[in-house]
């Protein structure tokens, strides 16, 4: 239902009443606006010296750059990897053996629960006194973030695949396909393409989840940002934390465009007889709702 | 095992921090999630469009940052202060940020609900001559509601086990923290970490059953 | 069936690239000393984050730990030198970056301890810090230790030096009434302290030196220590080789005047701090 269904279009009390309202609220919001912006100014966060660190091209080839680049390649690794693991897991659920089926349905429900940072931490201190010494920020990162969003995206390729109305499997088998052939011929492809914006929207779950990172000292964009370049420049704190927001923001936008994108393109396509796989989380999967996602 | 004992009082105070701030935030992301809502529904475009840009601005930040900046900005900068007390007062800074947080996820799982409830309804409620917060009130958000309890219970999950990030906001007293302070000292510890995962599953396992539970109860049939 | 296992392939695949990609061996020297005498090139860790010891500016970081190292190496290496890999070593790392190789020493604020002891051989110490406290210019109600109580200090996560002014001994020293506020490192804290919600940050005064350094005037030093903090150089366990070879070239850092040189070109300016006058007491390289 289209939102503007809720109100009447309004007569001329209603003009009124809403002209009031845009009025309150603007008054409101501006002046809430100007506080902070006031506050920020009387501690000297608007000052150019604290934010010409950010105009400095070496800021953004010695920091900001790398930092990113640190992001991209943790959320890099673990994507791929995620996916991995959750299509192994996913497709695991769907075993026609009832012991891979338990296996499988354990270790993602378990990992689903799990807190992130606990399970981060955990691994963070666990990898040197199993495989001795090394630099585990890394690795012990992109550990936990695939076992999490992988156990996620296990649940998210078992309802891609459930998805596929039974008339398919059932006619591929009706041909004399066998039962990898089912899978990997018929059901898979048109999964794939109903649990694309699903897969980038958890995706987007994922790159926000790096920032986890700073908190084990892996050399992410927060860690350069935030708590090298304020280093660097005193009192830079603030802008430095807006500047990094932006970045985070415009990536995490950029990836949700696209997951809406393909959302809108996997509902036209006629590649698929299933209907687009709603992101954990969301309205009318009850299936996925075991875990929260979100973070 | 004997590490797991020990340390039993230590993680037994941070858990329950966590779920002290769970419950407050539960509450906070809720109220603040169905006022976002509203203005994102509303007939003013400047609400709407105020609550569009907070919910993706903030929806798209790590948890991490946000709730750096709720006390670092907000707190040093700004100058809010819940309370003289300095542990006091960055458990609400922490209270604040995650609930500012959560609440754009609460805000988009209700405004899908809202999409899912059939127009004729909302025209019914014009018909009767229903202003537009009455009929949000009595007629379009219960039944948002009742679509969408499952996914806010993953919401409320999510929440619980993002309780941990409290690091980031300077609260040092949650498990997540008393975990790795120990780990500092003790080196790693399975036991604990089993314990703590045990004492989270119990937390949010309950919700995610009760809250698929309601789901199915509470589903409106069309 | 087949599809599984392609999948399998895939995480193989995956697996091994990504720790191909982490790793990439050398050449083995039995100690860091012959590695610098025979080919002029070291990894070195340092602070990437502490004004004034550690602090990546630009391509490098630059500090007193810095130009020490500088220093140390280049004698290790015969006078000749040094093709230097810097490496950030964060408090939370060091020892494992030692024990496997990611680094070959480490110059990092980095306390010689007893538990420390257990895992990582030290040279030196170079420098002996002392905890002290540091507060805002114009705030007089704060002139010793002691009058912390009460008063709101930092939490660094991951740093024990509150502990010496909350707690009695062993653990802590002044077992003083004072308010914990927590931050997740001392630039937040000192960030904090500039912003009225803090009353005073206490650690190392070499470590506080570099920060008052970065806003001269803002904050004062107390210049009372009441610990010593010694620095030491971190090596692989066990390289007494490397480590003997590190007090010969500290030694004569300090007999030819360099080490007093480095140390007023990076705290000559604190308040409160004394330049040292000789090299410190050795400890014994095991």
């Amino acid at each position: 239902m289209s939102t503007n269904i809720l109100f009447d279009a309004p007569g001329p009390r209603g003009r009124l009443r809403n002209n009031i309202l845009t009025l309150l609220s603007v008054v409101i919001l501006a002046s809430a606006a100007y506080y902070v912006y006031a506050r920020f100014d009387a501690k000297g966060q608007w000052e150019g010296e604290i934010w010409k660190p950010f105009l400095d091209v070496s800021t953004w080839t010695e920091y900001i750059i790398p930092g990113l680049l640190g992001t991209l390649k943790a959320a890099g690794i673990s994507a791929v990897c995620a996916l991995v693991f959750g299509a192994i897991f996913g497709l695991a659920r769907l075993s026609d053996h009832r012991w891979v089926r338990g296996v499988a349905g354990a270790v993602v429900e378990t990992f689903r629960a799990i807190p992130l940072l606990l399970l981060i931490f955990f691994l963070f201190f666990l990898a040197p006194s199993v495989f001795g010494g090394g630099d585990y920020t890394l690795i012990a990162l992109v550990a936990g973030l695939t076992l999490y969003n992988g156990s996620v995206l296990a649940e998210i390729v078992r309802a891609g695949v459930r998805a596929v109305p039974s008339g398919q499997a059932e006619a591929a088998q009706a041909i004399g396909l066998r039962k990898s052939q089912v899978m990997r011929l018929v059901l898979l492809p048109q999964a794939v393409t109903a649990m694309m914006p699903a897969i980038v929207s958890q995706l987007v779950v994922l790159l926000k989840d790096t920032a986890l990172g700073y908190i084990i000292a892996y050399v992410d964009l927060l860690n350069m940002g935030f708590k090298l370049i304020p280093a660097v420049h005193f009192g830079s704190l603030i802008p430095a934390a807006i500047v990094i927001g932006v970045i985070y923001v415009g990536l995490n936008m950029s990836l949700s465009t696209l997951a809406t994108w393909l959302e809108r393109r996997t509902r036209r396509s006629n590649r698929t007889s299933a209907a687009p796989i709603a992101p954990p989380g969301a309205v009318g999967e009850p299936e996925t709702s075991g875990a929260g996602t979100l973070l | 095992m004997d590490d797991l004992i020990k340390y039993a009082p230590d993680l037994l105070a941070g858990f329950l921090e966590n779920v002290k701030l769970s419950l407050i935030c539960a509450v906070l992301a809720l109220v603040l999630g169905t006022i976002l809502v509203s203005m994102r529904v509303s007939p003013t475009p400047v609400l709407r469009g105020a609550g569009t840009v907070y919910v993706n601005i903030v929806r798209n930040t790590p948890l991490t940052l946000v709730l750096a900046f709720s006390s670092l900005g907000l707190s040093d900068t700004i100058g809010l202060a819940f309370s003289a007390t300095p542990s006091t007062n960055s458990f609400w800074l922490v209270v604040f940020g995650l609930s500012a947080y959560t609440a754009t996820f609460v805000c988009e799982a209700l405004r899908a609900g809202i999409n899912t409830v059939p127009l004729g309804q909302a025209e019914a409620a014009r018909a009767i001559g229903l202003t537009f917060l009455q009929s949000l009130r009595l007629i379009i958000l219960p039944q948002a509601f009742r679509t969408v309890v499952a996914p806010l219970g993953s919401v409320m999950i999510a929440m619980i086990k993002n309780t941990t990030v409290a690091i980031a906001g300077g609260y040092l007293m949650e498990s997540a923290f008393v975990m790795r302070d120990t780990f500092d000292d003790t080196g790693v510890s399975i036991p604990i970490f089993v314990g703590l995962v045990i004492a989270f599953m119990a937390v949010t396992l309950p919700v995610g059953f009760v809250t698929s539970r309601l789901a199915s109860k509470l589903a409106v049939a069309r | 069936m087949r599809a599984r296992r392609i999948w399998a392939v895939l995480a193989v695949a995956a697996t091994a690239a990504s720790l191909t990609a982490c790793g990439g061996g050398d050449e083995s020297y039995s100690s860091v000393a012959e590695k610098l005498e025979k080919s002029q090139k070291v990894v070195l860790g340092t602070k990437w984050d502490q004004p004034g010891l550690g602090l990546k500016k630009g391509a490098e970081p630059e500090g007193f730990d810095v130009d020490v190292a500088k220093y140390v190496v280049k004698e290790l290496a015969g006078g000749k030198d040094v093709d230097i890999t810097w490496k950030e070593s964060a408090s939370s790392n060091r020892e494992a970056f030692l024990a496997n190789g990611t680094v070959d020493i480490i110059f990092a604020s980095y306390s010689i301890t007893e538990s420390r002891k257990e895992k990582v051989t030290f040279g030196g110490p170079y420098i002996v810090a002392h905890q002290d406290v540091m507060v805002r210019t114009d705030d007089s109600g704060i002139a010793k230790p002691t009058d912390l109580a009460g008063k709101r200090i930092c939490q660094a996560a991951g740093s024990n030096s509150y502990k010496r002014i909350t707690d009695p001994p062993p653990d802590g020293e002044l077992d003083l009434d004072a308010q914990l506020v927590g931050a997740a490192s001392y630039s937040e804290c000192v960030a904090k302290l500039g912003g009225n919600n803090l009353d005073a940050v206490t650690t190392d005064d070499l470590i506080l030196a570099g920060f008052a350094g970065q806003a001269p005037g803002k904050f004062k030093i107390l210049g009372q220590p009441f610990t010593d903090e010694k620095y030491g150089v971190g090596l692989k366990k066990g390289d007494t080789k490397t480590c003997e070879a590190v007090n010969a070239a500290i030694t004569k850092m300090y007999q030819d005047g360099t080490a007093q040189q480095l140390f007023t070109k990076w705290f000559g300016q604190a308040q409160g701090l004394k330049a040292p006058t000789g090299a410190p007491t050795f400890e014994p390289c095991a």
